[in-house]
């Protein structure tokens, strides 16, 4: 089979779906790759590049496999072959005409931003491969716009002031935007309603201001969703005071398939500081803030500026359409089990079920809903073996009495032990206390020249052979012979080994 | 002053050289001024019971083979400490084990024939008259019998680490029974001897001892062995001490029960740190149990490549090391030791996390960094560094994998429950640098393999890091 990588049809998008890069991966899994001429020029990506990469110069469209990055025009629909399938971005929940149109066609049609958020499918999650590039690029926005410093100075000329940042919505573009306002120096708000968020808020550095509710929730599908009205009332007042103090308020709540929330009103904007800047991650669903102009940036009465770009991943075209071919490639390796260059697709699984839309020509959306790993499990997957009950800690009392049990029955053992083994055995049980405090302080880094060193001196039985050899029979002579010959190797070997390791430590 | 009482004194001060010996251990500064202690203490004792020996009755003869014995022996043993690798340190310790072990057995032996294989003789009669004739069978059989276990024990320990015979343990039907009925035949032929002293009775026991030796070792599975080594390291504490009372020689006595002690001590922690009781590590045969529930869908794990892992290394702030007895296998120190010299010298702050029962002898993982240059000062155990994990960007596991199971802290289920693990899963990132998804030592599926801010680097850890070194 071959692999066709279309060119953009879309005006102004300048992301393309597969890189020199992916492309030699997606050749690994044995497919031929088509590029369609100039596919890549907007991202940077030549046709020698592609071709280099192993690919041939050709009509992407007519290809048994179709990747594109939106969904491609009619023209180019036309052309794809009725058994082929096309992998896209067709936001088919948004977009009720398109999944019509793909419906009246024969072939089959994969949507990669219905992937399911799922830990299994984190590669191929586009949206938030997308939403983190957005983001990043979102505070990039802003401080081009902002006229300022984010970070704040003391300089011979006078105090700067660091920006303040307002970050509506923790998600991946929100985290991303935190990460990076952060790392320009500016102080990070966040706002989310999900409370679960709140340490990775701080884990990036930003300030996570809860708005306090009954209603927080733990979310089931890993998204947000729309809240109720005593929740709306407060995040209303919470927003309303943050955006008198921010000079930068990047917006990205998203409910999937339903328009934006408005979060920030025409009041709030204008309550804002000349000079500020806004960024509506949301504005191609509407907007989170009144007075958004999708795809454009606007100027209002009070100086504020709204950024409503739909294309933020896009403005970083090279690195967007490389996590996205990266992500094509990991399902193409999904769906290509046996790396054999066939498409296999495999209904059971829920990723694939999933993204498709038309199988076939048959329409195959909505999909069932996947229950995802971002929500909490409900019931336990085993049974859980109970855990051995602690012992309680012995009282002060118990552990008395058992000592004193102990000191009776060590002073009966000692008292009808031979009067000749009495001074021997005092000095065994005190060596070893001694030896248990005196062990008990070893770092642990030196446990083991401890056990070379205890080799050492174990070796002190030398002194019984050498006490033993030389009178009585010549085999108590040669037995001791060859007892100090071991007992010399530990002496020696055990003290030279020691100091050989403890010459290494070194302090930096 | 007399020969003896002088050397009663020396004995009293190398005793006491020998207690600062293992004091200096407590602290790297002090560690090489306590293991000079160590040396001038053997080297009073020695002189003293050379004098004492030549101040006795010992023939010029005699006195030849000790010296030639000791510069044999003194030879071999500065050999052997020159030429070991520091992964062939456990192999090393369990060999100079079973020499004491052996040595004491010697002895032991040479007790018998000087005392009971002539009842009429001069020193038989000594002790009789002394009424300790009883104790002093005693003593040679007990002796003989904790040398015997030690020495054949430490070969087994010796072998299973130096990869000559399988590290698998070895399943007798009945084990516990034979160990069980080893120690009261043992018992009972102790009552026997101290009756009547007969040749064959301590034939007997020897080979039973040595059989018993051989057995619990052998029945014991490689991932283990930290602990057989402490213990084996506290049965030739016990062995010397059992000399000591044969001889009745209290320097003897006082080291063996320091040597004891400092083993039974180390034995404890390994325990500890695994959440098991002495007696089931003796027992031998961990794994042998299921895991219940080990058909859980775990996900999927990711997997990273070397440079993208130099790249994440580059621009982390904090980075800590958990290495496990597999860096050793792979020889990986060396480039790990490379790779945290780069960071380090790019800003970035790079740590090790060493779980108390990581390679196959307590610390052993301090010298192997110690050998390939890594300050020490960077090195931190378990608890100290546990609490730091969710403040570190990156955490690389370079050959561990049951001291890094969440399973351990989380899942009540599992046969690791509650061995204390380093919390890596923490950290922002975890790279598992791994041969295979195949299960640790414990038999166990590592749940932190699937983790989402898990990533696999599969392959040889000495030529992965070399990557990454490389990359840099």
């Amino acid at each position: 089979m071959n692999v066709g990588v279309l060119k953009e049809a879309r005006a102004g998008e300048s992301r393309v779906s597969a890189t020199p890069a992916t492309i030699e991966q997606i050749r690994k899994l044995g497919y031929d790759v088509v590029v369609d001429p100039g596919a890549g020029v907007a991202a940077g990506f030549t046709d020698s590049a592609y071709e280099a990469a192993g690919a041939t110069i050709g009509d992407a469209a007519a290809e048994d496999v179709v990747l594109g990055v939106n969904a491609p025009d009619p023209s180019q629909l036309d052309r794809v072959r009725p058994a082929a399938t096309v992998i896209a971005l067709f936001a088919p929940a948004f977009d009720p005409v398109m999944v019509e149109e793909l419906g009246r066609r024969p072939f089959t049609a994969l949507s990669m931003d219905a992937v399911p958020r799922i830990s299994r499918a984190q590669s191929m999650d586009v949206l938030s491969s997308m939403a983190n590039i957005a983001g990043y690029r979102a505070v990039i926005e802003a401080a081009h716009e902002f006229g300022r410093f984010f970070t704040g100075q003391v300089t011979a000329a006078g105090k700067v002031p660091p920006a303040r940042v307002l970050v509506a919505g923790a998600g991946v573009a929100g985290l991303a935007a935190i990460g990076a306002a952060g790392s320009l120096g500016a102080i990070v708000r966040a706002t989310d309603p999900r409370p679960e968020v709140a340490d990775q808020v701080r884990s990036l550095g930003g300030e996570y201001l809860s708005i306090e509710s009954a209603e927080v929730e733990v979310s089931k599908t890993g998204y947000a969703k729309e809240m109720g009205e005593e929740y709306k009332a407060r995040e209303v007042e919470l927003y309303a005071a943050q955006c008198r103090e921010a000079d930068i308020v990047i917006t990205t709540a998203l409910i999937p398939g339903r328009p934006a929330p408005t979060l920030i009103t025409a009041e709030m904007v204008a309550s804002m500081k000349p000079g500020s800047v806004i960024v509506d991650m949301a504005a191609a669903n509407g907007g989170n803030v009144v007075g958004t102009v999708k795809g454009e940036k606007t100027v209002t009465a009070n100086g504020v500026t709204i950024i409503g770009y739909t294309d933020l991943a896009g403005r970083l075209p090279a690195q967007a359409s490389q996590l996205y071919g990266t992500n094509l490639v990991n399902l193409l390796k999904l769906m290509t089990p046996d790396k054999d260059a066939r498409l296999v697709l495999d209904w059971e699984d829920p990723v694939q079920r999933s993204i498709t839309v038309v199988r076939k020509g048959e329409l195959a959306w909505p999909p069932p809903p996947v229950q995802v790993s971002a929500a909490p499990a409900t019931t336990p997957t085993a049974a859980v073996r109970e855990p051995a009950p602690k012992k309680p800690p012995m009282s002060a009392r118990g552990r008395f009495g058992g000592v004193a049990v102990a000191a009776l029955a060590l002073f009966l053992a000692a008292g009808f032990a031979p009067a000749a083994l009495l001074p021997h055995v005092t000095v065994f049980v005190l060596a070893i206390v001694i030896g248990y405090y005196v062990i008990g302080h070893v770092h642990h880094a030196l446990h083991t020249p401890l056990m070379s060193v205890t080799n050492a001196i174990s070796g002190i039985v030398v002194v019984g052979a050498l006490l033993q050899i030389g009178h009585g029979s010549t085999a108590v002579t040669v037995l001791s012979a060859v007892a100090i010959l071991l007992a010399s190797i530990n002496v020696f070997g055990g003290f030279a080994v020691t100091r050989r390791m403890l010459a290494m430590f070194n302090r930096s | 002053m007399s020969a003896t009482i002088a050397a009663q004194a020396a004995y009293l001060v190398a005793a006491l050289l020998f207690i600062l010996a293992l004091a200096g251990l407590s602290k790297h500064e002090t560690a090489r001024l306590g293991n000079a202690f160590g040396m001038l203490g053997m080297g009073v004792a020695l002189v003293a019971t050379v004098v004492l020996a030549v101040d006795g009755d010992v023939s010029t003869a005699g006195l030849g083979l000790m010296g030639l014995a000791m510069l044999i022996g003194a030879l071999i043993g500065l050999q052997r400490a020159r030429g070991v690798e520091m992964t062939g340190m456990p192999e090393l310790i369990a060999l100079l084990h079973s020499f004491v072990g052996l040595a004491a057995v010697l002895v032991s032996w040479n007790g018998f024939l000087e005392v009971e294989n002539h009842p009429d003789g001069h020193e038989a009669q000594a002790l009789d008259a002394l009424g300790t004739l009883g104790i002093h069978h005693g003593e040679v059989f007990i002796g003989l019998f904790i040398g015997a276990v030690t020495f054949t024990g430490s070969i087994v320990a010796y072998l299973k680490l130096s990869a000559k015979i399988s590290s698998k343990p070895l399943m007798l039907p009945g084990k516990n029974v034979l160990n069980l009925g080893s120690l009261g035949l043992f018992v009972a032929l102790t009552a026997w001897f101290v009756i009547t002293p007969e040749l064959w009775l301590l034939i007997t026991v020897t080979v039973l001892a040595l059989a018993l030796g051989w057995h619990l070792v052998a029945s014991i599975g490689g991932g283990d062995m930290p602990v057989v080594v402490s213990m084996l390291n506290s049965y030739s504490g016990w062995a010397a001490a059992a000399s000591g009372f044969l001889l009745g020689n209290d320097l003897l006595i006082i080291t063996g029960a320091l040597v004891g002690s400092s083993g039974a001590y180390l034995s404890y922690i390994m325990c500890k740190a695994m959440n098991r009781s002495f007696l089931s590590v003796i027992a031998g045969g961990f794994g042998i149990e299921a895991p219940a529930g080990s058909d859980v869908d775990y996900g999927e794990h990711t997997e990273i490549t070397a440079v993208s892992v130099a790249e994440l290394l580059g621009s982390a702030r904090s980075v800590v090391i958990t290495p496990g007895y597999g860096m050793a296998v792979a020889q990986a120190q060396y480039p790990v030791a490379e790779l945290t010299s780069k960071l380090r010298a790019k800003g970035v702050d790079v740590r090790f996390g060493i779980h108390p029962v990581a390679g196959r002898l307590p610390g052993h993982m301090n010298v192997l960094l110690a050998e390939a240059k890594v300050p020490y000062d960077i090195v931190l155990e378990m608890d100290e560094i546990n609490e730091d994990f969710a403040a570190t960007d990156v955490v690389l596991v370079i050959g561990a994998n049951d001291t890094v199971n969440p399973a351990g802290a989380e899942d009540p289920g599992s046969p690791l429950a509650g061995m204390p693990v380093l919390t890596v899963w923490e950290a922002g990132k975890v790279i598992v640098f791994k041969r295979s998804m195949a299960s640790g030592y414990a038999g166990v599926q590592n749940p932190l393999f699937f983790k989402e801010n898990t990533s696999m680097l599969f392959g040889d850890a000495k030529a992965r890091v070399e990557d990454i070194v490389g990359a840099l």
